[in-house]
């Protein structure tokens, strides 16, 4: 099977790797490159725990090969904190309790994030709308789309979190 | 053992640098080598143990004006085949002259899902299921195809031959769908039911599409789409011509939807139920667009 060299940025560093053809973007994030926040629920695109932002939009990485990432630029759970300061998402996300096992959270935390980049005010509607992709096995979801509210509500304006 | 953990078997990814080379690669592969786009079907088939003699995935996105959706007003809209939902939801033309496809683009998967998922991938893909088919047959939809021969049509129409299989054959790439100006007036609904509200595949999928037509003696003309009740999807074009529309009409004309239609049973739902929510979605649809073309509705 073919191996390709390719450069992408991640988290803002540029990575040189090595991939085969059939690896995934999420298996390259996890296993060449150790960023394991990004979870593998279902490699099917039905739940979620592997979303992460592929050129600022956010994507199944279960879904996506590595080599089409060449040249891209990708942002991960691991991204949304910086200088030890939590994104307001996250923070909201503490503060409501809207973890339990946390296994579906950092896909939660980056279709949130890229909820509120896009539309910092949303409805419940928009909210439940943007969170379909993210299933939770624990918490009810009310939590979640609390948190969400929240953190739109206290202005989660785009950067704030570090997200850009 | 695999070397890419998890599950995808081996395949070497390939990148043409034109469509002539892409055509001529996978005409000169026809059994090994397939196009992809946004991969969303490719992987989970892949994956499942399907499509066993795949070797090489022609990756054909990155291909000149691929991912552009114009619009001119007089000839439509084009949509270049690397154009995601997302792209197809969000476009302010679409919106205003199409926006019954943005509601069905609307309405498959999950937000993340249709960053990648693209409108062509949907309808090449060819699923009995595909939330957007019922939309791009009524507006007469047409495939823009390179092939070892170069340019050709494909309406769609003609296009859909089975669950995954269509007029397409090896070296084929579509490089985009177009459609017609829309007949003035025209009003459209999607009804889908799914396991659950949002993001399921359709157990049944209702497509409406209506319009002012003074040719005839009801004064409108409307096309009625199925989808995920047959091997391919059912159109009832012209309901709704003879008569005034009252509220007994569109229910005899969802009466004939569930007629026209014979489902199978599957995993999600039974055939019996299938038919009776054909009726059902096709009462609400057509009662919906009849509602929207008296006060102005332009779908949602
Ligand atoms: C979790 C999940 C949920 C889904 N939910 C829905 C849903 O609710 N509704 C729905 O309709 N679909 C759904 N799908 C199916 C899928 O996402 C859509 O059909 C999507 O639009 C396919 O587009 P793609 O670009 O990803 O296609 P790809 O996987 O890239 O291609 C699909 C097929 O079309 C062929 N093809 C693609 N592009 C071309 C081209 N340019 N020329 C020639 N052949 C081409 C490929 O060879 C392949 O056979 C779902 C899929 C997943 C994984
Ligand atoms: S692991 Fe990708 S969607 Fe579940
Ligand atoms: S917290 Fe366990 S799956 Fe969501």
């Amino acid at each position: 099977m073919a191996h390709h060299k390719i450069s992408v940025t991640v988290n803002g560093s540029v990575e040189s790797v090595d991939v085969p053809s059939n690896m995934t973007l999420l298996t390259m994030l996890r296993e060449k490159l150790g960023l394991t926040g990004t979870k593998n629920g279902c490699t099917a695109g039905e739940c979620g725990a592997c979303t992460v932002f592929l050129n600022g939009e956010p994507v199944n990485s279960c879904l996506v090969l590595a080599v089409e990432c060449d040249g891209a630029e990708v942002r991960t759970v691991e991204s949304l904190a910086r200088n030890g300061q939590l994104d307001p998402i996250q923070q909201s996300v503490i503060d409501h309790n809207a973890v339990q096992c946390g296994f579906c959270t950092p896909g939660v935390l980056i279709s949130a994030r890229a909820l509120l980049d896009r539309n910092p005010d949303p409805t419940e509607e928009e909210i439940r709308d943007a969170l379909v992709g993210n299933l939770c096995r624990c918490t009810g979801y009310i939590r979640i789309l609390d948190a969400v509210k929240d953190a739109a509500r206290v202005g989660a304006a785009p950067g704030t979190g570090g997200s850009r | 053992m695999r070397e890419a953990h998890p599950g995808l078997p081996d395949f070497d990814y390939v990148r043409p640098a034109d469509l002539e080379e892409a055509s001529r690669f996978l005409a000169q592969n026809p059994q090994t080598a397939r196009p992809f786009m946004g991969g969303t079907d490719t992987f989970v088939r892949l994956r499942d143990g399907f499509w066993k003699e795949t070797r090489y995935l022609v990756d054909v996105k990155n291909l000149d004006g691929r991912s552009e959706i114009t619009f001119d007003p007089q000839k439509g809209l084009t949509v270049g085949a690397a154009v995601s939902m997302n792209q197809v939801v969000a476009n302010p033309r679409v919106g205003s002259h199409y926006s019954l496809l943005a509601q069905a683009a609307h309405r498959v998967a999950s937000y993340q899902l249709r960053t990648r998922a693209t409108l062509v991938g949907n309808v090449c893909n060819a699923s009995p299921a595909g939330d957007t088919l019922g939309a791009c047959l009524l507006f007469g939809g047409v495939l823009r195809v390179h092939g070892v021969e170069g340019f050709r049509d494909e309406p769609l129409a003609s296009f859909f031959q089975g669950p995954g299989r269509t007029a397409l054959k090896p070296g084929d790439i579509v490089t985009a769908i177009r459609f017609p100006l829309p007949v003035p007036g025209s009003v459209g609904h999607y009804e889908k039911l799914g396991r659950n509200l949002l993001s399921d595949l359709a157990i049944v999928g209702v497509t409406v599409l209506g319009h002012p037509d003074s040719s005839t003696a009801s004064g409108y003309r409307f096309h009625l789409a199925l989808a995920s009740v047959g091997p391919v999807p059912v159109v009832l074009p012209d309901l709704l011509t003879q008569a005034p529309v009252t509220p007994e009409a569109l229910e005899e004309a969802a009466g004939q939807a569930m007629e026209s239609c014979h489902p199978i049973d599957d995993v999600r739902g039974s055939a019996r139920y299938r038919k009776l929510m054909v009726r059902n979605l096709s009462r609400r649809a057509l009662t919906r667009v009849w509602e929207g073309l008296q006060s102005g509705y332009r779908g949602e």
